[in-house]
């Protein structure tokens, strides 16, 4: 693991005149998995849609995989690159199969054998083939879920930046796609971002976290400082105790 | 308990389907002192509907019937519709999940509190601003004068969550239903918000209804839980003893979340086959 997956260098964003993340610097290293935590309104989610070319309005240095990203969307980047958003229910379009809408992503690179490569990702997310040729409002939450995972996970990238991938969903559903994430990732040595206020699931699924609050980061910890309770910044110790755990001394 | 606030025998709630009526409630019963009841399930476990049905907020072409729903002394299910907006807000009130959704755009905030109180009792002018104010700060929010003035979009989700509580709570009702109060929150407003209810509910004497799907916070803030699963009460238990809980249902709930120092390699994911009698899911 030499080079980093993901590299931020004093970013900064804004969405027309008003600046929303401020000087951020981080680094992921490849198949790590990362968290960024925080309330609304930190900045988080703005972070990854500047990795993707979402919010064009930055400043700074982003590289992803050793490259720099430019300012727009950008059809190489899209392969090495996905993101999944929060709401199953609204980021699947709801007139297409989900044959259809996992077929795009190689429709648009021009990539061949798209029914077996179609079929073998429906079996790597866990759904059954009679779900192909099923439009979105026939499936439950839980199954949306993953045929948006699938989706990213169609050109084969090799960086992953997940949106709140399960705070739409159900406890047990929650379970089952923590699950697949984690089984994604050691199969196929993925590198994730990924955005999340409940600390609970960094805990099982990440590596390390990043506290934002304010469009700053406040501190950047290891799940081990999560998991006995010592984070250092008075603001990460806050939402921790808001979250249910028990403060040790950091 | 003595003389139960609430008392409900066999509520069911049907709803007619293409393929029949389908029951989201299947007869449930519970009765309720002036203490504060978690109800626990997944979404469409019927939580919100029970919710409801106290209310008889559920309308055509649903269907609502109970062997018995008494709310202190008065039977709700011989109440006609005129009866009901009498006790609405006035004794029994409920706060829903989302502020953006349920505050009027278009008037203020201190309109709006206003507006509630009005509603049952006629008061001057400058008692009732002094009242709102009032309440305003009882929840917590600052500078009461400057956000009674506001418009909802003009605050954040919190202060409009806590808007919402403050309005539902100034008629001073019996009963307060909350219906997912704090699931549109961040978890650090979600804490602040669940202490007012929890102070002003204990403060006045109140009984409380908290719907939920997450259990962690409803065994914090709740005396008594009850676990629903597609239209039943699965399980029924002290708060404190949620972890000796005995049905599969809870007992896969509760394994099911992560925890704070998760070290398993894998969450268990419930089987639904182990406990469903056929119908639903």
């Amino acid at each position: 693991m030499t080079q980093a997956a993901i590299e931020l260098e004093n970013l900064s964003i804004s969405y027309g005149k008003t600046p929303v993340v401020h000087d951020v610097t981080f680094s992921v290293a490849e198949g790590e998995s990362f968290a960024l935590v925080g309330e609304s309104g930190s900045g988080k989610s703005t972070i990854l849609r500047a990795i993707t070319g979402l919010a064009p309005d930055w400043t700074g240095r982003i590289a992803v995989l050793g490259a720099p990203r430019g300012h727009a969307p950008d059809r190489a980047f899209a392969k090495t690159c996905q993101m999944v958003f929060q709401d199953p229910y609204g980021s699947i379009h709801p007139r297409k199969t989900v044959d259809d809408c996992l077929a795009e992503p190689l429709a648009v690179h021009g990539i061949g054998g798209r029914d077996q490569r179609v079929r073998d990702m429906l079996a790597a997310v866990g759904l059954d083939q009679r779900f192909r040729f099923r439009f979105p409002h026939q499936l439950s939450g839980g199954q949306r879920q993953r045929v948006a995972i699938a989706r990213a996970l169609m050109l084969e990238p090799r960086v992953m930046l997940l949106d709140e991938p399960t705070s739409a969903l159900d406890v047990s559903v929650q379970a089952e796609i923590l699950n697949l994430l984690k089984k994604l990732r050691r199969e196929q040595g993925l590198t994730y971002l990924m955005v999340t206020h409940n600390l609970p699931v960094v805990s099982f699924l990440c590596d390390r976290l990043a506290v934002m609050r304010h469009g700053r980061v406040v501190e950047i910890a290891d799940a081990e400082a999560l998991k006995t309770g010592r984070l250092a910044d008075p603001y990460s110790r806050e939402l921790y105790a808001a979250s249910g755990g028990t403060l040790q001394p950091a | 308990m003595s003389v139960p606030l609430l008392d409900v025998e066999n509520l069911t709630v049907t709803f007619p389907t293409a393929s029949g009526p389908v029951d989201v409630v299947k007869g449930i019963s519970f009765s309720l002192g002036r203490e504060r009841l978690g109800i626990v399930g997944e979404s469409g476990s019927g939580k919100s509907m029970t919710g409801r049905a106290i209310l008889k907020l559920i309308r055509k072409p649903g269907r609502v019937t109970a062997d018995e729903m008494v709310f202190d002394g008065i039977d709700l299910t011989a109440q006609s519709e005129r009866d009901m907006r009498r006790l609405r807000g006035a004794r029994i009130s409920m706060v829903m999940q989302d502020p953006k959704f349920s505050l009027n755009p278009v008037m203020t905030v201190g309109e709006q509190i206003a507006e509630a109180l009005v509603t049952h009792k006629k008061l001057p002018r400058r008692e009732l601003r002094a009242r709102v104010l009032s309440m305003l700060e009882a929840v917590r929010i600052n500078e009461p004068e400057r956000v009674a003035k506001l418009y909802p979009h003009e605050v954040s989700g919190g202060m409009g969550q806590r808007i919402m509580i403050a309005m539902m709570l100034i008629p001073e009702p019996d009963l307060l239903i909350a219906d997912e109060p704090t699931s549109a929150l961040d978890v650090s407003v979600q804490a602040q918000v669940l202490d007012i209810i929890d102070d002003l509910v204990t403060g006045k004497g109140m009984g409380l209804i908290l719907i939920s799907h997450d259990l962690n916070l409803v065994a914090r803030y709740c005396d008594r839980i009850l676990v629903m699963n597609s239209g039943e009460i699965v399980e029924s238990c002290k708060a404190g003893d949620l972890h000796n809980a005995t049905h599969p249902y809870t007992r896969g709930l509760i394994a099911a979340m992560p925890r704070m120092d998760e070290d398993r390699e894998e969450l268990p994911v419930l089987d639904h086959s182990a406990w469903t009698t056929g119908a639903g899911t």
